[in-house]
C-alpha cells in the first residue's frame, strides 16, 4: 500500500524510562475510516506508544507522520487541535460540574462581555451529543453518569474537537455486556463518518467484531499487522506471547506439604465470585489472568483489606474470621502488594522503618520501649540475606532503586515470619538481575514449607514457578491446573479469555 | 542498577541538614553583640518561661504532623482545661469563689481534671477523624469553637483567680533560679521525644504520615494510633493550661486564643512537614525557641509590638521555603 494512503503511521518508535525499555522500535500504520486493534500482554508498551501519539510522553526515536506531515514534538492540546484525541483507560472527569462544561474545558464560549456563553455552550453540547446519537441533558453532573456514559461523553468530546483519529485504552474493561454493544455502535458510526480508531482490549472476540485490521505488540517490539478477519486465534495468542520460558525462574523442586489455606465459595460483591482453592504447605500457587479479572481484589480480600461478601476462609483446617490486615498478620499471613508505591513503601521513611513497621511488637522489651539494637541487628541481618543494597539503614527508602525497594517490602514481611505469603506482580517493573533473585528467594521459601500464593501477569513467570496454576476470568475461577511440561502459555490465554473451551476443541481437531 | 549514594559536600549537607538551627545560632549572636542583656540567665529562662506554653503544645503538634493531621484546638482546649482547674484550684476565701462551698483542694486535682479534660476533648477529635474519616482540618476546627464555647459557658464570660500556694508554685522558680514551667516543659520533651523515637506508637506515628494505606496493610491499627495522636495532643494542651493558670495566676475563657497557631509555627518552623511522615521533637524545641528569642530580642531592641508580628510571619514563610529545600527530592 502507498504510504500516502495511511491517516497515521509511527515508524520506529523508540520509548525509554528510568530502568525499562517500554518500546524498543515498533510500528503502527492506521488507515482513515478504520478500526484497528492494537493487541498485546500487560507490558507490551500499548498503552505507551498510545500516549506517544496523545502527545503526553515524546519518542526518544523514531517518526510520526500524520495526515502526510512529518510531527515533531508536540503536547496534547497540539494534538487536540490536529485531530487526534485520546480516551483513557482511567477517566478523570470532574465529577461535581455538568456534562457540557466537561466537554468544552478550557476553550468554554464566551458572549461579547468575556463571560462564559452558557446557552451556547449547552446548544453545542447538545449537538454534539446527537451525533453519537447519546440522549442525556448537557446539564447532568457528571458524578450522576455511570462509567459507560463517561466514557461515551469522553467520546462526544473528542468529537467535538473534529477528531480524526481517536485513540481508546481499554474502554470496554469496565463496561458490561450491553455498554460494550452501545460503544461498539458509536465506534461503527464514527468510522461510517471516516473517522479512524485505535482500540486496545484484552479480549480477543471483541477484536473479531470490531476491528478491521489488528497490530500486535510483544515486550515493546512489533510483532506484525494482520486483516483481523484472517487472522487465527491461535495465531493471534502466539504472535502475543510467542517466548520461550526461559531458565530466569530457579524453582527447585521441594517437599509439598498438608492443605495451609482453604478458600471456599468466596465472594465480593463487585469484584469476584465464588472463589475456592487450596494452597499446601510448600507449594507456590500461581494466580494468572488479564488486568481486570480480580486477581488482586481476591488475595486483597483474603488479607482483610477488602470485605467479602460471602464465603469461607480455613487456616491449617479451621474456619478463621479475618477483618483487617492487622488479624491477617496475626494469622501468619504476609502481603506484598501491587502498587510498591501506593500501599508499600513509606517514600520519605528509612529503609529500618520500612523494614520492621510490620514487625514491630517481637521488639518490645517490657519497659514498652523498642529494643533499637536488635531492631537494627535484624535488619542487617536480612539485608545480607536477601542482598538489599543500600548505604545504610538510615537511608530513606526512596533513594533505592525499585529493585531494592521490594526486597526492602520482601524484608518488611519476612520479618513477621510469615507461613502464608501473598505475592502481588512481585517482580513488576524490576530489573532481569533482581527479578531472578528474587524468585530464587520465593522458590527458597516454598522450600522452607511456606505457602506461597503468587499473582503475576507475566505468563513465563508464573509457568516458571507455580506448582499449580489458577486462572481467573472477570471475577471467576476458569481453571485450576498443575503445572507440569505439557501446560503452554498458549493454553493459560485461552483460560484467562475464557476461551479454553474452543482452545481445546481446536487443538483436538488438529 | 542504580541505589544513589549523594555525596554532595558537608557544609552544605549541613546547612540544609541544620538550617534552622544555624538561624538560631545567628539571631542569638547577633542579640548578643547588641544587647548583652540578652544573655543574662535571667533573660535566657525568660526566653524559655515565654516559648513553655505554645511549645509544650507544638510537641503534640508534632505528633499531629507529622501523621499528616493538624490540631486546630489546642488554644481552646487549654482555656477550657484551664478554667476547669482553676475552679478547683481556688483558696477558700477567694472573692470570686467558684464553687462557693467547696474546702481548698490538693493541687494533685486540679491538675488531673486539666489533664483528663485535654486528654478527652484530644480524644474525640481524634476518634471523629478516625472514624468518619472528615478531614483533621475541620474535626479540631470545630472542637477548637466548640471548647471555646463550653469555657465561656462554664465561667459565664469571667476569669477565675486567686489560687492556692500550690498551683502558683506550678508558676514559679525552684531554688529561685529554675521556672517551674522550664522543668515542666524540659518533662514533657523528654517524655515526648521517647515517645516518638523509642516506642510503637511512635513508628507508628510516622508510617501513618508516611503512607497510611501501607501503613493499614502492614498492619498498624491506625484508628487507634489517630485518635490516641489526639488524645496526646489534648493531654499536651492540658499541661499547657496548668503552665498557664501558674504563671498567670487567673485562667480567662478566652485565654491562648491563637496560641494553636504559633505552636503550629514553632513545629513548622523545626522541620516537621506537614506532608506527612517527617519530624522531630527536637525540630518543635528548636522551632519554639526561634520564635520566642525573636520575639524576645525584638522586645529587648525596642521593635515596634506591631512590626514583630509582621517578622514573624516573614520568618514562618522563610523558614518552611528553607525546610522544603531539605525535604525535596532530588533527582
Amino acid at each position: 500500500m502507498e504510504q500516502q494512503q495511511y491517516l497515521l503511521t509511527l515508524k520506529n518508535i523508540v520509548k525509554s524510562f528510568p530502568g525499562v525499555k517500554a518500546l524498543r522500535g515498533v510500528e503502527l500504520s492506521v488507515l482513515p475510516g478504520e478500526i484497528h486493534a492494537l493487541m498485546g500482554e500487560n507490558g507490551a508498551g500499548k498503552s505507551t506508544l498510545m500516549k506517544i501519539i496523545a502527545g503526553i510522553y515524546h519518542p526518544d526515536e523514531g517518526t510520526i507522520i500524520f495526515e502526510g506531515n512529518k510531527l515533531s514534538r508536540y503536547t496534547t492540546a497540539q494534538a487536540l487541535k490536529m485531530g487526534i484525541a485520546m480516551i483513557h483507560q482511567e477517566l478523570s472527569p470532574i465529577l461535581y460540574r455538568p456534562i457540557m462544561e466537561n466537554i468544552w474545558l478550557g476553550r468554554e464560549p464566551l458572549n461579547r462581555w468575556g463571560l462564559v456563553d452558557h446557552n451556547k455552550m449547552y446548544e453545542a453540547t447538545k449537538e454534539v451529543l446527537k451525533e453519537i446519537d447519546l440522549d442525556i441533558d448537557p446539564r447532568t453532573e457528571m458524578r450522576h453518569l455511570t462509567v459507560a456514559k463517561m466514557q461515551m461523553v469522553e467520546i462526544a468530546k473528542a468529537v467535538s474537537y473534529n477528531s480524526k483519529i481517536i485513540l481508546m485504552d481499554e474502554p470496554t474493561s469496565a463496561l458490561t455486556d450491553k455498554e460494550i454493544h452501545q460503544l461498539f455502535a458509536i465506534m461503527k458510526r464514527l468510522k461510517a463518518q471516516g473517522k479512524s480508531i485505535v482500540f486496545i482490549t484484552h479480549k480477543l472476540d471483541e477484536i473479531y467484531e470490531i476491528t478491521d485490521r489488528t497490530t500486535v505488540y510483544r515486550d515493546g517490539m512489533y510483532i506484525g499487522t494482520e486483516e483481523t478477519k484472517s487472522l487465527k486465534i491461535d495465531t493471534l495468542i502466539k504472535m502475543m506471547v510467542g517466548r520461550d520460558v526461559n531458565e530466569l525462574f530457579p524453582k527447585t523442586p521441594c517437599h509439598i506439604g498438608e492443605v495451609k489455606l482453604e478458600v471456599r465459595n468466596l465472594s465480593h460483591n463487585k469484584y469476584f465470585k465464588n472463589v475456592s482453592f487450596t494452597a499446601r504447605k510448600g507449594e507456590i500457587l500461581g494466580i494468572a489472568g488479564l488486568v481486570g479479572a480480580g486477581r488482586t481484589e481476591l488475595i486483597e480480600t483474603i488479607f482483610g483489606i477488602r470485605q467479602k461478601a460471602a464465603g469461607e476462609i480455613l487456616i491449617d483446617g479451621k474456619n478463621v474470621n479475618i477483618d483487617s490486615p492487622r488479624t491477617a498478620i496475626k494469622y501468619g499471613m504476609a502481603l506484598l502488594t501491587e502498587d510498591r508505591r501506593q500501599s508499600g513503601i513509606f517514600p520519605m521513611l528509612s529503609v529500618e522503618m520500612n523494614m520492621t513497621i510490620a514487625s514491630l511488637k517481637k521488639y518490645l522489651k517490657k519497659t514498652g520501649m523498642l529494643d533499637n539494637t536488635s531492631m537494627k541487628n535484624t535488619c542487617q541481618e536480612f539485608i545480607k540475606k536477601i542482598q538489599v543494597k543500600t548505604p545504610g539503614l538510615d537511608q530513606k527508602v526512596e533513594n533505592l532503586s525499585g529493585g531494592n525497594q521490594q526486597k526492602v517490602l520482601v524484608a518488611r514481611w519476612l520479618m513477621t515470619e510469615p507461613e502464608i505469603l501473598f505475592l502481588d506482580e512481585p517482580t513488576r517493573g524490576i530489573d532481569v538481575g533482581t527479578k531472578s533473585e528474587i524468585h530464587r528467594l520465593i522458590s527458597k521459601l516454598a522450600g522452607e514449607g511456606k505457602t506461597i500464593i503468587m499473582v503475576s501477569s507475566e505468563l513465563p513467570e508464573i509457568m516458571g514457578m507455580s506448582d499449580r496454576i489458577l486462572v481467573m476470568h472477570q471475577g471467576k475461577v476458569t481453571g485450576i491446573i498443575e503445572n507440569t511440561k505439557e501446560v503452554t502459555q498458549e493454553e493459560l490465554m485461552a483460560y484467562s479469555t475464557n476461551t479454553a473451551k474452543e482452545y481445546h476443541q481446536l487443538r483436538s481437531t488438529i | 542498577m542504580t541505589h544513589i549514594i549523594r555525596n554532595s559536600n558537608t557544609l552544605n549537607t549541613a546547612l540544609k541538614k541544620y538550617g534552622i538551627v544555624i538561624v538560631l545560632f545567628l539571631m542569638i549572636i547577633f542579640l548578643s553583640i547588641f544587647e548583652p542583656a540578652f544573655l543574662s540567665p535571667t533573660n535566657i529562662f525568660n526566653v524559655l518561661t515565654q516559648s513553655a506554653i505554645f511549645g509544650i503544645m507544638a510537641l503534640g503538634l508534632t505528633f499531629v504532623i507529622i501523621s499528616k493531621g493538624i490540631d486546630l484546638s489546642v488554644g481552646s482546649i487549654l482555656a477550657l482545661a484551664g478554667v476547669i482547674a482553676a475552679s478547683l484550684a481556688q483558696v477558700s476565701n477567694a472573692t470570686d469563689k467558684y464553687f462557693p462551698n467547696l474546702v481548698e483542694l490538693p493541687v494533685i486535682i486540679p491538675i488531673i481534671a486539666a489533664l483528663f479534660i485535654g486528654a478527652a476533648s484530644g480524644a474525640i477529635s481524634g476518634f471523629l477523624i478516625a472514624k468518619t474519616k472528615i478531614p483533621a482540618f475541620i474535626a479540631t476546627l470545630g472542637m477548637m469553637t466548640i471548647a471555646r464555647g463550653f469555657a465561656l459557658i462554664y465561667t459565664n464570660g469571667k476569669p477565675i483567680s486567686t489560687f492556692i500556694p500550690g498551683m502558683n508554685a506550678l508558676g514559679g522558680r525552684v531554688f529561685d533560679i529554675i521556672p517551674v514551667p522550664v522543668i515542666i516543659y524540659f518533662i514533657t520533651i523528654a517524655v515526648s521525644f521517647i515517645l516518638l523515637n523509642k516506642t510503637r506508637f511512635g513508628k507508628n506515628v510516622y508510617a501513618i504520615g508516611g503512607n497510611i494505606t501501607a501503613a493499614e496493610v502492614s498492619g498498624v491499627n491506625v484508628s487507634k494510633n489517630l485518635i490516641i495522636i489526639y488524645a496526646y495532643s489534648g493531654l499536651l494542651a492540658g499541661i499547657a493550661a496548668i503552665v498557664f493558670a501558674g504563671r498567670v495566676g487567673s485562667v480567662h475563657p478566652g485565654a491562648a486564643a491563637g496560641y494553636e497557631l504559633t505552636a503550629i509555627a514553632a513545629t513548622t518552623i523545626g522541620g516537621t512537614s506537614h506532608s506527612g511522615g517527617i519530624g522531630t521533637i527536637w525540630g518543635a524545641f528548636v522551632g519554639a525557641l526561634v520564635l520566642s528569642v525573636m520575639r524576645n530580642g525584638m522586645t529587648l531592641l525596642g521593635v515596634d509590638a506591631y512590626w514583630q508580628q509582621i517578622a514573624e510571619g516573614v520568618i514562618i514563610v522563610v523558614a518552611v521555603i528553607i525546610d522544603m529545600r531539605k525535604n525535596a527530592r532530588r533527582d
